[in-house]
């Protein structure tokens, strides 16, 4: 009943957004203030608080912060801060080579599976399953899988006769190992998506082409593709973002080791700000991140604008 | 008989493909079945043994069932209070009269907040939370979930609210609905397959955070990730155990797979596909 007894006279007003007349904007502000509270006091203010925290070296000592006020210095380190350069870096191979492959693999994979007459269903939830584990499990499966004394993938090499090989613990191969296992975990999001983009395609338009005699590359090329272009964009900047924010398998798998071979822009933070004390720096580190958000969310706008003026 | 054929090749194609995605999951369920030695000895075959189970589930020093009991209170409190914000909160955006700016302001503010990475806000939320006493307790990791979980949640509901029929709406208020009956009576029902399909997404999100969960808890209020990655941590890595938790903890999302997968499904391509 809670619902109902408040916020529920929201309801009167009609859809169209700006009536002259509005008797009830207290309903309005109530229905909204707790999405309104959230949005603001757990996300505008944390952001905020970073951004004071980063002009202070904070301190903890008995439960209780001390602050002292060092101005930019901190930003100016950053900008000489090697290892937040290749953080930044990290997180960008990263980010490509992950999405890059699950896309990949997740349309081919849309595209067979879009073909089967039987089984879709029990095809789909099988393949999805990654996507719903939590980041850490997927961490500790790979990490057993990988280990190059015992792992199942040494054992599969064995087989082969071929030697073990240390996926996380040399540093070239690291960050291409975590890639490998992102590309596990997530591949099945852009089946899913892939796979609902094309069964919702129109079918006439496949008839058309098949009376037109188009062969099954041109259909994919000229048909499927253009059609599902849509869906790849939306999926395409889904991933991108949350590939940028990854923490959780590069914790648990290398713990950005060996060195800093995998360190992560999140990771980086997480050890400034959580492990090492230096809270102020951690901040002004989130805070530049915030930044370059920001940045990339105008060129994203501003690009869509050129490429849509019409 | 071609398409026979070429049917059969497909389901045999898929079955294989399957195996990628089948094997790494039983090969360490059965890794969970061994013990420590037989596991680094790297032998192939093992007499199943329980110990793993054993130790996380029952020893002293192992906080498992009470991480999973974190989880669980934490996961179905902020799912309940994501879904409230969002439902009320799309609501009121999307229908009613707000100025256009506002709407968008607040729309883009939801995005930024998508795309920031949690560690920093988990940085932020510390600070916060420690200000407040709020650290360490189950209020404080509910709020934090709740908030990264409202961007999403709040874009799915807007989706069925849009769909409302106005119609409806005008019905109802001409046959004297107060506001609190519109809502509970028409609106509700109507947004309930939202509802169900954001509110599984939630709870799993939630139960697989792990940023914020690392930072905000302690020992006592710690989650099922954050309990895993311990296992990882020690200076003997614990393997066997880290197997067993992993497939413990994955049993929610393969519950979840069985009997709500249509909803799984509706909320992860909402929005990709519309």
């Amino acid at each position: 009943m809670s619902l109902a007894t408040g916020t529920g006279a929201a309801l009167a007003v009609p859809a169209q957004r700006v009536r002259p007349a509005d008797p009830d904007a207290l309903w309005r502000w109530a229905a909204l203030s707790p999405a309104l509270l959230l949005m603001l006091g757990l996300g505008l203010l944390p952001v905020l608080n970073l951004v004071a925290l980063g002009f202070f070296d904070v301190h903890w000592a008995e439960g209780q912060s001390e602050l002292r006020f060092v101005g930019t210095a901190h930003y100016a380190a950053l900008a000489k801060d090697p290892l937040f350069g290749s953080a930044i870096l990290n997180t960008v191979v990263f980010a490509i080579g992950a999405v890059a492959g699950q896309m990949g693999l997740g349309f081919a994979l849309a595209l067979l599976c879009s073909k089967a007459t039987r089984g879709r269903t029990f095809w789909r939830a099988v393949f999805i399953l990654p996507v719903l584990l939590p980041g850490i499990v997927i961490g500790a499966m790979w990490k057993l899988m990988m280990n190059p004394d015992f792992g199942a993938i040494a054992q599969l090499l064995d087989l082969f006769g071929l030697p073990p090989v240390d996926w996380l613990g040399n540093a070239r191969l690291a960050l291409f190992s975590v890639v490998l296992v992102d590309i596990w975990h997530w591949t099945p999001f852009c089946f899913l998506l892939f796979l609902a983009g094309l069964e919702a395609l129109p079918r006439d338009v496949y008839e058309a082409a098949k009376v037109d005699g188009a062969s099954t590359w041109q259909e994919l090329r000229y048909v499927t593709l253009p059609l599902m272009w849509p869906t790849i964009a939306v999926t395409f900047v889904f991933r991108l973002v949350l590939a940028f924010k990854v923490f959780d398998e590069v914790y648990l798998l290398t713990g950005g080791g060996p060195g800093t071979a995998t360190e992560v822009v999140s990771f980086t933070i997480y050890l400034r700000f959580f492990t090492q004390d230096r809270a102020g720096y951690g901040a002004a580190m989130s805070v530049a991140v915030i930044f370059l958000i920001f940045l990339m969310l105008a060129a994203a706008a501003a690009t869509r604008r050129r490429v849509q003026p019409a | 008989m071609s398409t026979l054929r070429w049917e059969a090749g497909l389901q045999l194609a898929l079955m294989l493909l399957s195996l990628f995605v089948v094997l790494p999951f039983l090969w360490v369920f059965a890794a969970s079945f061994r013990s420590q030695i037989n596991l680094l000895m790297g032998e192939f075959w093992f007499e199943p043994t329980l110990t793993a189970y054993r130790e996380v589930l029952f020893s002293r020093t192992s906080t498992f069932v009470a991480n999973a009991w974190n989880s669980l209170v934490v996961g179905l409190a902020s799912t309940a209070l994501s879904l409230l914000a969002a439902t009320l909160g799309a609501w009121s955006l999307y229908r009613m009269p707000w100025p256009r700016w506002w709407v968008h302001l607040l729309l883009l503010w939801s995005l930024v907040l998508q795309m920031i990475p949690p560690v920093t806000l988990a940085g932020g939320w510390y600070v916060m939370a420690r200000a407040v006493g709020l650290d360490n307790t189950h209020l404080g990791l509910i709020l934090a979930h709740a908030t990264l979980n409202l961007p999403m949640a709040l874009w799915m509901m807007g989706v069925y609210v849009r769909d409302v029929p106005q119609e409806l709406v005008e019905a109802a208020r001409l046959d004297g609905a107060s506001n609190g009956v519109l809502l509970w009576r028409i609106v509700l029902p109507l947004v309930a397959p939202g509802l169900a399909a954001a509110g599984v997404l939630c709870f799993v999100f939630s139960w697989n955070e792990f940023a914020a969960a690392l930072n905000l808890t302690m020992r006592d209020t710690a989650t099922v990730p954050v309990s895993i990655a311990k296992f990882a941590q020690e200076f003997e890595i614990r393997y066997v155990e880290m197997a067993a938790a992993a497939s413990l903890s994955a049993l929610p999302a393969l519950l979840l797979l069985l009997v709500a997968q249509r909803w799984i499904v509706k909320g992860l391509t909402l929005g990709a596909v519309k």
